[in-house]
């Protein structure tokens, strides 16, 4: 038998098609080495204009102070800090995908873990732009590292949740990057031995990092992985536990929970696999890789989404729950009268969110819609409306009436300048990702090649023919012995 | 750097490779390297390469995370500036744990790529030389090491007995350069009558 490897028969081929190895480093290289489309200079001009209107925003919040956003005594936390939630959260489905799924040995993870984890690292990016910019004197960002300084020296204070979130939201994009870059090293290898063009030649030369594919090169790479990938698990769990903290450490009614941990990491899930949707559905019908990013691919996320969804779902109703059980009245005020009642001024926000994150996914306990792209796009846009408004019902819902009636806020809305900047990180974000998209691969070609004669297609049809011989076979003889 | 001799064969599929290089390694043959344009599980044992300490290395830079944060925060919470959040103890380890488990990660992830770039011998500019083109695309390529006592044609046809397709002479440098990769790597190959 010729063929090494075996997978039951049970599971869908992650690899369609008559394939060889040759012919998948052509498929997922064509588009890196072709002219860019009309349409992705369409994309990436848009995004670069929203990106130019974001840093607009935020100079002007810098010249003028963060007195340019709507934030207040009572709200001082408002956009920034819930589109910072919102993106790190984001961030943690790429890990997620890479890491977790990758101690799984989930083979699936092969077709979409490149663009999922440039997806964190991008999505990281702009998350930490919020609590930098927030400290309006940006000039004084640096305080927020333990560095021998003139005051004393005074140490920043290491008890506080805030400072956990430089060391974790620092780290987690230190070891995405590293992670991300280490497994494309291989890729841009691939690419520079392919390159025509002089330019190409000397960028991947230099990006490869002289790669040539040994033997032992690949044990260590291996290796690796492997650790970065168990340390990037606890670490993704950790940092929305600690993004989490800092709400749930504080004495907040509606923040003051210990349920925030798990229920942050399981919407930081839900609502990245969202927009690792959003990318791939788009991706892989411009860039022709259906044959990579398989229906089957999109099923397994959205059934990972029906699943956190539902997790999400359940620590919202414990919250209910624990509000009402704690007989705080303060507690019982933020939840009942604050959020789930419809006519209090955020009443709506709740619903929204609600509607979005626990009912809409609810259809995807059906194959047949699970298996709907149309649907499915629309359901991720859907699902990350949804996870924003969760932050931004925790943030705001929560400290807008509080305590003393004398200290509630009026009604909070953003100016021109938070939107702009929200809208900057969205030009951010897809700005690098067009340019990801363009150059560099965004399937992992050594990873497809290394499941390719397990899980592909014409192999496992190959490896069914002779399974069925196999068993005829088998059935002979045994026949013929008795 | 020594620029040595190689006979070259390629390989395209997994089980045709596993077996000629157990063959190879039989017949006494030095294998200098097998290119792949994807990981063989395998066959870094059907080479007889030894196993890496990496994991070792990233352990003792965890430790080294851990025992710096551990460290820094007690003496600069407890010993350099005194300050009293909340009537809560100096020394509050507790408080402590989500910095220590960071820098823990950190120091792991970034001491062991930078171990591994040191020991592959990664590094923006670098150049190497590496036979074959195409290994990093769909073929195997197994180099011998050619010494003083080697045949060549003996070499070549046993290659080509194991499976091996193409198969070469090649001068090739061992080591690597500072290059970028756009010049032809045939700067250091040499003509057969060159060399005596």
């Amino acid at each position: 038998m010729s063929l090494l490897r075996y997978e039951s028969q049970v599971r869908p081929a992650l690899v369609e098609g008559e394939k060889d190895y040759h012919q998948v480093t052509e498929d997922i290289c064509r588009p890196v080495e072709a002219k860019p489309s009309k349409l992705w200079w369409i994309g990436f001009l848009i995004s670069a204009a929203m990106l130019a209107f974001g840093i607009l925003s935020v100079t002007i919040e810098v010249i003028y102070g963060t007195g340019q956003w709507n934030l207040n005594r009572t709200i001082g936390w408002g956009w920034d800090i819930t589109n910072f939630v919102w993106w790190v959260g984001i961030g943690h489905a790429g890990t997620l995908i890479s890491a977790i799924l990758l101690l799984f040995r989930q083979g699936w993870r092969t077709g979409v873990n490149r663009a999922a984890e440039a997806m964190t690292i991008f999505a990281v990016m702009c998350a930490g732009q919020f609590p930098i910019w927030h400290m309006g004197r940006v000039w004084n960002a640096f305080f927020v590292l333990p560095y021998p300084n003139t005051r004393g020296p005074l140490w920043v204070n290491f008890n506080s949740p805030l400072l956990w979130d430089v060391f974790a939201i620092s780290t987690y994009f230190t070891v995405s990057l590293l992670f991300w870059y280490s497994g494309l090293i291989p890729d841009l290898a691939t690419l520079r031995d392919r390159a025509k063009k002089k330019w190409r030649k000397v960028f991947y030369g230099v990006a490869a990092f002289g790669w040539t594919g040994s033997t032992k090169h690949w044990q260590r790479h291996e290796a690796l992985s492997l650790v970065l990938a168990g340390l990037s698990t606890p670490l993704v769990l950790s940092v929305h536990t600690i993004v989490s903290f800092d709400f749930a450490t504080s004495v907040v009614p509606g923040w003051h929970t210990t349920i925030f941990p798990p229920y942050f990491v399981a919407g930081a899930i839900f609502s990245g696999f969202a927009m690792v949707q959003t990318l791939l559905v788009v991706t892989r019908k411009v860039l022709g890789l259906q044959e990579y990013i398989t229906l089957e691919h999109i099923e397994v996320m959205n059934k990972v989404i029906v699943l956190t969804g539902s997790i999400v779902g359940i620590a919202y109703l414990t919250e209910l729950f624990m509000a009402w059980y704690s007989a705080v009245p303060y507690e019982n005020f933020a939840f009942f009268e604050n959020r789930l009642n419809l006519n209090s001024p955020y009443g709506w926000s709740y619903w929204i969110m609600m509607g979005c994150n626990v009912l809409s996914p609810q259809i995807f306990w059906f194959r047949k819609m699970r298996r709907n792209l149309v649907l499915t796009f629309f359901m991720s846009i859907l699902i990350n409306i949804g996870m924003w408004f969760e932050r931004f019902v925790i943030i705001v819902t929560s400290v807008y009436r509080d305590y003393l009636p004398s200290a509630w806020s009026t009604y909070y809305t953003p100016t021109i300048w938070e939107v702009g900047f929200y809208m900057g990180t969205f030009g951010l974000f897809f700005t690098c990702y067009f340019l990801f998209s363009k150059f560099f691969p965004v399937i992992a070609i050594a990873e497809i090649k290394h499941i390719l004669k397990k899980n592909g297609e014409s192999y496992k049809e190959k490896m069914d023919t002779v399974e069925k011989q196999d068993t005829e076979k088998f059935a002979h003889d045994q026949e013929h012995d008795h | 750097m020594a620029v040595k001799k190689f006979v070259t064969g390629n390989f395209y599929d997994e089980a045709v490779l596993f077996p000629a290089v157990k063959k190879t390694r039989r017949a006494g043959y030095k294998i200098h390297d097998v290119f792949t344009p994807f990981p063989i599980h395998g066959l870094d044992k059907a080479m007889g390469l030894r196993d890496t300490s990496l994991h070792t290395a990233g352990f003792i830079y965890g430790i080294t995370g851990t025992a710096t944060a551990v460290g820094f925060i007690t003496w600069a919470l407890t010993v350099d500036w005194q300050l009293n959040f909340g009537g809560k103890p100096f020394f509050a380890l507790p408080a402590w744990i989500p910095i220590t488990f960071e820098l823990t990660v950190l120091f792991a992830s970034v001491g062991m790529v930078l171990t591994f770039c040191y020991l592959c011998q990664l590094a923006p500019f670098v150049r190497k030389d590496h036979f074959n083109p195409r290994s990093t695309d769909d073929t195997f390529v197994m180099a011998l090491e050619c010494t003083d006592k080697t045949n060549d044609g003996e070499a070549i046809s046993f290659l080509q007995s194991i499976g091996a397709t193409d198969v070469q002479v090649q001068y090739k440098e061992t080591g690597w350069w500072l290059g970028r990769y756009d010049k032809d790597t045939k700067r250091f190959e040499r003509k057969d009558e060159a060399v005596h």
